[in-house]
């Protein structure tokens, strides 16, 4: 299948030590949504920054609608559209004017973007508030105009950087609808980055999950959760000190225990049934089982297996912080 | 795609869309206008007029020997200082510069701000040319300070300025293309200063550190002449030297053509480095 993004060993490192993103490979192919899923700090953004070619690779190639990101930056720029992790509309405008002005930085003649302009504002229900400040705008329609931004150049790839960051969880969904319309509408690849696991689920056809600058995984969300291959049985035992993995494992049907203090998770096979031999087991031998949870296989279960921990906070920069709180606050803006 | 061929790549559609949102967000709030206009209008009227160094003559009880009119010593050693027997006029003009060096640095806080926000990065991954991004803040500064120091001209004359009695359309012109020059240059360095930069807080540390060391280690407020030799040499290259003393002939004085000329000669010099650099660097520094 005709890959749009190619990536080669691609690598970025901050002030020669901070390995960011550690060389890379991966292929995004025509018409899928993409998804780069990893906790805030994995490498999401610098990725996005490098294939949209605002920031250098320090090692490795990759190519974007066939165009080479370092020496043919200017093309790769032209055939694509970018929906920033930040809201860059300048408040100070109308909905109208910023998008009027995305379409002069692409150099599309005021006729075209005119009408442009008006058509996207109407798929993404901004028509009425065009002439509106965009300091007025909520959070959610906020989002709404960096999405129509972002298309005014008919682009073939379409990059969303945490596309629903700081939404509620209803104007989130609503996001994915706009976001799933507009794909369908115009028919573009779509590279997306998130911490939202749900996100990825329902969006994505496929899924890259990256941890620590690699990518750990690749494949469809369902074949994710497939490979974890059984249920997923949490549970706490009040005895801190206690480590009762070998105890666990002698149960049939365990496939694999992991421990995190006193948490355990652990992957069975017919979750119903195994999950009661367990616990019985474990309170004939005295421990005190004070949790307990039986899931079916989600993205989260998956990102927990390759990566031995749950999303997590990471330390950011000052400065990704900064943006990070104003994107929060305008979001929160009604 | 076909209806990509049809975009333009000229680089002033660019650049006049960053420039004309730099300039709406101004003019569509007169609040900006009107503060951006009363500070320089209160340091010239309160300097201007407070520090009236013509009356230090006049209004003594020292003893004059007698023929001696206090008044024509007054006026003469006046004269000789600043070349004009009217303070107010002489630092009004200083203040054009004034003007020009708080509206560019200004550009500089606008990048910053562009960078922290994430417009800078947006705008980056748009094929708009590099330099537009940078001109653009380069030229709002330029309109700007020119409609600004306009502004300030015509109070200050509201308020007693003496123009030369040859003034005319000429001079005006001049006067403009002397501020137009500096401002080119001076808001490229502040730009250049603040083109990687994160942090709004080390831009200003900057920007103040060298805002008052340009404006009094120049000839805006008080003559050069009377200067330690060591702050004189600054003063000679001081860009801010160069615009007040050619708004001072063009408005005040006679014309000196040789001395203009000159002052034209190093501002142009001035505005072109400047500009280049600025050029040049962001097509390196601008992506980090």
């Amino acid at each position: 299948m005709e890959e749009v993004i190619v990536a080669e060993g691609l690598t970025r490192v901050f002030n020669k030590s901070l390995v960011a993103v550690d060389h890379v490979d991966f292929g995004v192919r025509k018409g899928e949504i993409f998804g780069f899923l990893g906790p805030n700090g994995a490498g999401k953004t610098t990725t996005i920054n490098m294939l949209i070619t605002v920031l250098k690779s320090t090692e490795g190639d990759a190519t974007v609608c066939g165009f080479d990101i370092k020496k043919e930056a200017s093309d790769v720029r032209s055939c694509i559209g970018v929906v920033p992790q930040e809201y860059t509309a300048d408040e100070d405008l109308t909905g109208l004017e910023n998008i009027l002005l995305c379409a002069d930085l692409y150099g599309i003649p005021r006729k075209v973007s005119k009408q442009r302009a008006n058509e996207l504002l109407e798929l993404v229900e901004l028509s009425k508030f065009k002439d509106k400040k965009v300091e007025t705008y909520s959070g959610g329609m906020r989002r709404r105009l960096e999405l129509a931004c972002g298309l005014i150049n008919r682009p073939e790839v379409l990059f969303l950087d945490e596309p629903t960051l700081g939404l509620d969880v209803q104007t989130r969904r609503a996001t994915w609808g706009y976001i799933k319309r507009l794909k369908e509408e115009f028919g573009m690849t779509l590279f997306m980055t998130t911490h939202y696991l749900e996100e990825a689920d329902s969006l994505c056809d496929r899924v890259a999950i990256i941890d620590q600058g690699k990518i750990i995984a690749l494949d469809t969300p369902d074949a994710l959760k497939e490979s974890l291959g059984g249920d997923i049985m949490t549970l706490a035992i009040e005895q801190k000190e206690a480590d009762v993995t070998s105890l666990i494992e002698t149960t049939p049907r365990v496939k694999e225990v992991k421990k995190q203090d006193n948490i355990y998770r652990v992957k069975v096979e017919n979750g119903e049934e195994t999950a009661p031999q367990i616990l019985s087991l474990l309170m004939a031998k005295g421990y005190k089982v004070v949790n307990l949870s039986l899931t079916k296989p989600t993205l989260d279960e998956v990102y927990l297996e390759y990566t031995g921990k749950s999303m997590r906070e990471e330390e950011a920069t000052q400065e990704s912080m900064f943006s990070k709180r104003i994107t929060m606050r305008r979001a929160r803006h009604r | 795609m076909t209806a990509r061929n049809q975009n333009s790549k000229n680089p002033l559609h660019g650049l006049w869309a960053l420039t004309n949102r730099e300039l709406k967000k101004w003019y569509k709030e007169p609040i900006f206008l009107f503060m951006s206009i009363i500070q320089p209008v209160i340091w010239m009227g309160l300097f201007g007029k407070a520090m009236n160094i013509g009356s230090i003559f006049t209004s003594t009880d020292f003893p004059v020997p007698p023929g001696v009119d206090p008044q024509v010593i007054s006026q003469q050693i006046m004269e000789q200082t600043f070349g004009t027997s009217d303070y107010f006029s002489y630092m009004s003009v200083g203040i054009l510069s004034f003007v020009v060096l708080f509206t560019a640095m200004f550009s500089g806080m606008s990048m910053v701000w562009d960078r922290r926000l994430g417009f800078l990065n947006k705008a980056l991954s748009t094929p708009v040319a590099r330099g537009s991004i940078i001109f653009a803040k380069v030229f709002s500064a330029v309109v700007r300070s020119l409609i600004q120091a306009g502004i300030v001209l015509i109070v200050a004359f509201l308020l007693g300025l003496q123009l030369n009695p040859n003034f005319n359309v000429f001079n005006a012109f001049g006067v403009f293309a002397a501020l137009f020059l500096v401002c080119i240059g001076l808001s490229s360095i502040f730009i250049l200063i603040a083109i990687r930069s994160t942090r709004w807080e080390t831009q200003m540390a900057v920007v103040n550190l060298l805002n008052l060391p340009l404006l009094f280690g120049s000839n805006a407020l008080f003559p050069t002449k009377l200067m330690p030799d060591w702050l004189q040499t600054f003063a000679k290259i001081n860009p801010i030297t160069y615009v007040t003393d050619a708004t001072r002939q063009l408005i005040l004085f006679q014309t000196d053509v040789a001395q203009l000329t000159f002052d034209f000669v190093f501002l142009a010099g001035f505005a072109l480095i400047f500009s280049t650099i600025g050029l040049m660097l962001s097509w390196r520094y601008l992506s980090r």
